[in-house]
């Protein structure tokens, strides 16, 4: 038999590859396995990475990383057939001390894979261009794992093999998600020259925007669109509920592109290139579809563990990823220590999660996931709010009204009364 | 701007396209029995497509690899879902 590693990595992710740098900078002997033919060939998210995780493993990481744009403006935009409402909000502190830097736009493919490439610097062997195909288990714990005809051994196997995690389910520790638990998110890189780009968005040098909108570009689907600013392209793209996508009869790639020609939307691409065209699932049902996440000889971590935040105008994955492929790599170099890898010692992993923001953040917005089941947030609210604003500012010769008589009456006029509107003004106050 | 055709979108990308092994096979007989088929709209690469005797048809080289069809998917063991072989499949430039 070959040679044992004290880990095996699945998937050289954010969450894969660092807790193989982690893992190996402590001296164990890590491999760091990877389908696609490069790190980051086959991952693909909306676009922005809340820095404060990565920035606890690799201090001032943004000075080396191959990261697109600091984010200075946040814009949330609802939108009807004809109308759309902003609210923007621009900190320029947010890209300086202490929050230097609070978040980054950036594209997968370069960052994945410098980040893997600092877990290789470290010393974990990155083979990439295999696909695992299944675990080695041997008297009931994990021992390694098969790619095609290897077999590899380790003390440990850390599945981060993303939302369709494969190795978690063949471990037992994950079953199948439902419709109603996932999203499919599709994306269009748009290229156009720095200076376009940050004119259009009216952001000063390399600053960058992220844009969510919600309504009419989902046809009030549970869902909705973004645009993040990188460099030199624009991600543009729409997140929709898989169980809606199930139901519908709108396909989401006709989508996207009409999203992309709306009036609203239009001026900030034109003229730009479609250079990619990239979709995936986005695990999005929080703690409800979160797997064990540890069994003997086994830990998952990142998209395949469930750890992503949807609040609707917060949208979090990679600092989740992060930070819990550190507490994998805390327990296993942990269990190395007391040559202990059973799912007693790996549940270490499940309290530094707890301890840490993963959980915690996971747990305080437990009911946000069953909030935004409701479609009133897609299709009514947006209505009732662009409706609302566009009354107060046409004059158009008919007799005025109190603003309180205008709100009174776009209220009746939509779908949702008054106390509908107080209920589920009050939830979200509440839950998100 | 030009609207784009998902043919053209799919164009745009990097694929190595596996000639040997098809990464998701689809069971026809239960295909069959599927009343919504939400494959043929749910996925985001337009590979489910409905031949004119009403079979599905699908087509493994244009995929993204996402999983959709897999969650959207009503009738269990239709669809035997898998990664494409190593180094195979959508290669994504950007991400």
């Amino acid at each position: 038999m070959e040679e044992k590693f004290a880990a095996i990595v699945v998937g050289a992710g954010p969450a894969g590859s660092t807790a193989a740098y982690l893992m190996a900078k402590a001296g164990l002997e890590v491999l760091l396995i990877e389908k696609g033919a490069a790190p980051g060939s086959k991952n693909m998210f909306g676009g922005r990475m809340y820095s404060h995780a990565l920035n606890q493993v690799i201090p001032g990481f943004w000075a080396e990383a191959p990261v697109e744009r600091p984010v200075a403006k946040e814009i949330i935009t609802l939108m009807t057939g004809d109308q759309c409402l902003s609210i923007s909000i621009q900190d320029l502190s947010w890209t300086k001390p202490p929050y230097h830097y609070h978040s980054f736009t950036l594209l997968r493919a370069e960052f994945d894979a410098w980040l893997a490439a600092k877990a290789e610097e470290a010393g974990a062997m990155l083979a990439c261009g295999i696909r695992v195909d299944d675990l080695l288990i041997k008297d009931g714990r994990i021992v390694g794992i098969r790619a095609g005809e290897d077999e590899m051994l380790a003390d440990v196997v850390i599945a981060a093999d993303g939302v369709n995690s494969l190795m978690a389910q063949k471990a037992g520790l994950a079953r199948m998600f439902s419709p109603g638990q996932v999203a499919t998110g599709v994306k269009q890189v748009i290229k156009l020259s720095p200076e376009e780009i940050s004119r259009r968005f009216q952001l000063e040098g390399n600053n960058g925007a992220a844009q969510l909108f919600v309504g009419e570009c989902t046809k009030g689907m549970q869902g909705g669109g973004f645009i993040y600013t990188n460099k030199d392209t624009i991600s543009l793209g729409l997140v929709i509920k898989a169980a809606e996508l199930q139901k519908t009869q709108h396909k989401i790639a006709d989508l996207v592109e009409e999203f992309k020609h709306n009036p609203h939307i239009r001026p900030l691409v034109e003229g730009g290139e479609v250079v990619e065209y990239s979709a995936h699932l986005v695990p999005e049902a929080g703690l409800d579809m979160m797997p064990r996440l540890y069994g003997d000889g086994i830990l998952v971590a990142g998209d395949a563990a469930g750890f992503v935040l949807n609040l609707g105008y917060i949208v979090r994955g990679m600092d989740f990823a992060i930070a819990s492929g550190q507490a994998a790599a805390q327990t296993v170099i942990e269990a190395a220590r007391n040559n202990n890898f059973s799912r007693q010692s790996l549940s270490q992993y499940a309290k530094l999660l707890k301890e840490s923001f993963v959980l915690r953040d996971l747990e305080f917005y437990r009911k946000a996931p069953h909030f935004l089941e409701n479609r009133r947030m897609f299709e009514v609210y947006p209505q009732l709010a662009c409706g609302l604003m566009s009354r107060m500012f046409t004059v158009d010769g008919s007799p005025p009204a109190h603003l309180l008589n205008k709100v009174l009456s776009q209220v009746k006029e939509s779908q949702a009364g008054l106390a509908q509107l107080a209920g589920d003004g009050w939830k979200g106050a509440r839950i998100l | 701007m030009k609207r784009l055709t998902i043919e053209q979108l799919l164009g745009i990308n990097k694929f190595m396209v596996d000639d040997e092994e098809a990464h998701i096979v689809l069971n026809k007989e239960i295909c069959a029995s599927c009343a919504t088929k939400p494959c043929t709209f749910a996925c985001p690469a337009c590979l489910y497509t409905l031949k004119e005797n009403g079979e599905v048809n699908f087509d493994y080289a244009g995929c993204l690899e996402c999983g959709t069809c897999r969650a959207v998917c009503p009738k269990e063991g239709a669809i035997a879902w898998g990664y494409p072989r190593g180094g195979f499949g959508v290669s994504f430039r950007y991400g």
